[in-house]
C-alpha cells in the first residue's frame, strides 16, 4: 500500500504538471509534489524498518533494507532539487533561455523522471527494472535538449542512441537470465522476480548467467557512466539544465549501479566464484583513471563534475566488486555521500554559471566577492567531494581504499594516484572561480542556498558520526549484497 | 499408414522464419533508400509476427498469441506509418544515402553472425524449448542492426536501426524463452512507441537547427 502511494505522487504530479506546468505556481507545485513523495518514503521506510520488508501487487513490488534506503535518497535528493530548480528557472526565464511551453515540458518530465527512478526501485520485477531504466531515459532526453542549443541537442541524440543501444544489451541480459531461471522456476511469470530468482540461485545454469551478467553490465553500465562507455555523460551533464545534471549525477547513475548489484547477487549464488566481482573491478578502476585523466583537461564547470561523477562511480562500482560485509557498507556509504554532495555541488555551479552568464571556468571568478553563499558552497563542495575530512566523503573512500589493501592490494596504488591528482585538478580550477577579482552580476531572483548547506551539513554530520539506527540500516542493506 | 506430425514441419517453419529475418537485417545493412528501408522494417516486423504466431502454435502457448498481436500492431503497422508520415512531413522520401564500402560492410556482418552463433552455440545446449536453432540468428540481428547504426550517418535510418535491433531482441525472447511475462512485453512496447515519438520530435529539432539530418553536423562536442 505505502509502495502505491509513494509511486502514485510522482506519476500524478508528472500528469498535473504536463498540463499546468507553464504557470506561475508550478515551480512550487513541483516541489509540493516532490514534498509528498518524500513523506510518502518516509512512512515507507518506517514500515520496512518495523517489518524488514513490505511487497504490493503480487510481488510485483517489494522494498527490503537495500532498496528503501536508495529510495528515501531519491525521494530527498529529488525534493531539495525542486527547491534548487524553483529560482533556477525563474532566472532562465527572466534571461529569456526558456519560453513557458518548455517550462510545461520541464517540470511535468521532471516528476516523471522521479517516478521512472522509483519504479526502478521499488520493481521486483527485473523485466519492469528494464521498463522503468529505459523510460529513464525517455524523460530526461528532452530535458538535455530543451535550450534547443546545436550544442544541447547534439548531446541528447548522443545521449539518447548511447543509452538507448546500452540498454538493449541489458534487455538481451535480462532474457538469458530469464531463460536460465525459467528451467528451474517453470514458465510463467515468476521467473523474473527477483525474490523468487535469489532463492534458487544456486541452482541456474553458471554457462548462461555469466553471459547473462556481461551484457547486464555492459547495459546498465552504459547509465552508470562507466568508463568506456561514458561518452554521453559529460554532454548529457553539461549541455541540459543544472536541476537535471544534478539529478542524473546524485539519481540516475546510482539507480542504473543498482540494477547491477540486484543482478550480481544472482550471478554470485550461480557462479560461486567471484567472476561478477572482477569485472566490477575492472571496469571500476579503468572508469577512476580515465575519469581522472579527462578532468584536467576540462575548460567547462558542468564537464568537470561530471568527470567526477564518472570517478565516483568507479570508486563505487569497485567497492561493489570487492564485495564482502565492509566493502558493500563503504559502497553504500559512498553512494549516499557523492549524491548529497554531487547534488549540492551542481546547486551552486547552477547559480554561479547563471551569476556569470557562462559556464567557461576562465570566465567565472570571484565568486565569493559578490555572493559569499555560493562561493563558500562550492568551495566546501568542491572540498568535500575530493574527500577531505572530516566530510563523509572522506570516511567512505578510506573505508573503501584500506579494504583494498587488504583484499586487493594492486587497486591500491592505482586508486590513491588518481585521487591524487583528481584533488590537483579539481583544486586548482576551483580555487580562483571563488577567490579572484569579481565578474559576477545580480539575478533577478535570489539564489536558493539552503539545499546546498543543508546537504552539505548532512554530509558532513554523517562525516562525524554516523547514527547507529543508520549504521545498522546500512549493515542490513551490506548483508542482503552478500 | 503412419500419421502425418506436423511438428517438425513447423520447426522448419520456425528456422525459416527467423532466416528470413537475419536475410532482411543484411538487406537494411546495404540498403540505401530510405522509404525501402521502411518497408524492409514492416516486413521484418510482420515476419517476427509468423514466427511467433508459429512458435505459440508449437508449444501451445496462448500468451504468444498475444504477443502475436502486440508485435503485428506496433511493429507492422503503428511504427512504420508513423515513420512514413515522418519521412513525408520531413520531405526525405526520396533521400538516397551514400553508403561506402558496402561489400567490405557485409564482410564485417557475415563476421558477426559467425560469432553470435559461436556465442549461442553452448547456451543453446540448454535450451529444452524445441526453438533453440534461433537464438544464434536472433543475436545475429541484434549485432546487425547494432552495426547498421554504427555505419549510418543520417539521423532516420539510424532510428529504424535502432527499431530492427528491437527485433531481434524480441526474436531472442520467443525463442531462447517462451515470451517474456505479458506485463513486461507491455512496458517494452510503450518504451519502444513513446521512444519513437521522441525520434520524431527530435528530427524537427535537428533540422530546424542544423538545416538537414545528416548528423555530421553534430559532432562538435569532442573532447580536444
Amino acid at each position: 500500500m505505502e509502495i502505491l502511494v509513494l509511486l502514485s505522487f510522482p506519476l500524478l504530479g508528472g500528469l498535473w504538471l504536463g498540463v499546468t506546468g507553464q504557470r506561475a505556481r508550478a515551480p512550487q507545485a513541483n516541489l509540493l509534489f516532490s514534498l509528498a513523495t518524500l513523506g510518502a518514503a518516509a512512512f515507507l521506510a518506517m514500515r520496512v524498518l518495523r517489518e524488514g520488508r513490505v511487497s504490493a501487487w503480487d510481488e510485483q513490488f517489494v522494498v527490503d533494507p537495500f532498496n528503501v534506503f536508495l529510495v528515501g535518497l531519491t525521494a530527498f535528493v529529488g525534493t531539495t532539487t525542486a527547491w534548487f530548480s524553483r529560482p533556477y528557472v525563474r532566472n532562465e526565464v527572466q534571461h529569456g533561455r526558456l519560453s513557458e511551453n518548455r517550462l510545461r515540458l520541464y517540470h511535468g518530465m521532471y516528476q516523471a523522471f522521479l517516478f521512472t527512478l522509483l519504479v526502478a526501485l521499488t520493481t521486483n520485477n527485473l523485466g519492469l527494472l528494464w521498463v522503468a531504466m529505459e523510460a529513464a531515459t525517455l524523460t530526461t532526453v528532452l530535458l538535455v535538449s530543451l535550450y534547443r542549443t546545436p550544442a544541447s541537442l547534439e548531446a541528447a541524440w548522443k545521449y539518447f542512441i548511447l543509452c538507448g543501444v546500452g540498454i538493449a544489451q541489458a534487455l538481451f541480459g535480462t532474457l538469458l537470465l530469464y531463460f536460465a531461471a525459467e528451467k528451474v522456476l517453470g514458465e510463467g511469470g515468476n521467473a523474473l522476480l527477483w525474490t523468487h530468482l535469489a532463492q534458487v540461485k544456486g541452482q541456474l545454469e553458471p554457462t548462461i548467467v555469466s553471459l547473462a551478467f556481461v551484457f547486464l553490465l555492459v547495459g546498465y553500465g552504459t547509465k552508470v557512466g562507466l568508463a568506456p562507455l561514458h561518452n554521453w555523460l559529460p554532454d548529457a551533464h553539461a549541455e541540459g539544465p543544472t536541476p537535471i545534471s544534478a539529478v542524473l549525477s546524485g539519481l540516475l547513475l546510482n539507480v542504473a549501479l543498482y540494477a547491477i548489484l540486484r543482478t550480481k547477487v544472482l550471478v554470485d549464488g550461480a557462479l560461486h566464484q567471484p567472476f561478477a566481482g572482477h569485472l566490477m573491478m575492472g571496469f571500476g578502476v579503468f572508469s577512476v583513471v580515465v575519469a581522472t585523466l579527462f578532468l584536467m583537461r576540462q575548460k567547462d564547470i558542468k564537464r568537470l563534475f561530471a568527470y567526477s561523477s564518472i570517478e565516483h562511480m568507479g570508486l563505487m562500482t569497485f567497492a561493489f566488486g570487492m564485495g564482502g560485509a565492509v566493502a558493500n557498507f563503504a559502497g553504500l556509504l559512498h553512494m549516499t555521500m557523492h549524491s548529497l554532495t554531487k547534488s549540492a555541488i551542481f546547486f551552486a555551479v547552477g547559480h554561479a554559471s547563471q551569476k556569470s552568464g557562462t559556464q567557461l571556468m576562465e570566465q567565472i571568478r570571484g565568486l565569493i566577492r559578490t555572493s559569499p553563499t555560493i562561493g563558500w558552497g562550492l568551495l566546501l563542495g568542491a572540498l568535500a567531494i575530493l574527500g577531505m575530512p572530516p566530510f563523509g566523503v572522506f570516511a567512505s573512500e578510506f573505508l573503501i581504499l584500506t579494504t583494498a589493501m587488504h583484499e586487493q592490494p594492486w587497486a591500491t596504488p592505482i586508486l590513491l594516484g588518481a585521487l591524487g591528482v583528481a584533488f590537483a585538478a579539481i583544486l586548482g580550477k576551483v580555487q580562483p572561480m571563488v577567490f579572484g577579482p569579481a565578474t559576477g552580476q545580480r539575478l533577478p531572483h535570489p539564489p536558493a542556498i539552503l539545499p546546498v548547506f543543508l546537504h552539505l551539513t548532512l554530509v558532513l554530520i554523517l562525516g562525524l558520526y554516523l547514527p547507529p539506527a543508520l549504521a545498522i540500516w546500512y549493515r542490513q542493506a551490506a548483508a542482503l549484497l552478500g | 499408414m503412419s500419421h502425418w506430425n506436423p511438428a517438425p514441419f513447423a520447426q522448419q517453419l520456425l528456422d525459416l522464419f527467423a532466416s528470413l529475418l537475419l536475410l532482411i537485417a543484411f538487406a537494411m545493412l546495404s540498403q540505401r533508400r530510405i522509404l525501402t528501408l521502411i518497408h524492409l522494417f514492416a516486413w521484418q516486423g510482420l515476419i517476427l509476427t509468423l514466427s511467433i504466431v508459429d512458435s505459440a502454435w508449437l508449444t501451445h502457448q496462448p500468451h504468444l498469441y498475444y504477443s502475436a498481436g502486440l508485435t503485428l500492431l506496433t511493429k507492422v503497422l503503428i511504427l512504420p506509418l508513423l515513420l512514413h508520415r515522418l519521412i513525408r512531413r520531413l520531405d526525405v522520401v526520396w533521400d538516397v544515402e551514400t553508403l561506402i564500402n558496402i561489400p567490405t560492410t557485409m564482410l564485417v556482418g557475415i563476421g558477426l553472425v559467425i560469432f553470435s552463433f559461436n556465442l549461442a552455440l553452448p547456451i543453446s545446449h540448454f535450451s529444452s524449448t524445441i526453438l533453440r536453432n534461433t537464438l544464434g540468428i536472433a543475436l545475429a540481428s541484434v549485432l546487425l542492426s547494432f552495426m547498421m547504426m554504427i555505419t549510418r550517418r543520417k539521423a532516420v535510418p539510424q532510428v529504424i536501426g535502432f527499431l530492427a535491433l528491437e527485433n531481434g531482441l524480441f526474436l531472442a525472447a520467443t525463442s531462447a524463452t517462451y515470451g517474456m511475462p505479458m506485463v513486461v512485453e507491455l512496458g517494452v512496447a510503450l518504451d519502444v512507441l513513446v521512444g519513437m515519438f521522441i525520434f520524431g520530435i527530435f528530427f524537427f529539432q535537428i533540422r530546424e537547427t542544423f538545416d538537414s539530418l545528416d548528423i555530421r553536423h553534430m559532432e562538435k562536442l569532442k573532447e580536444e
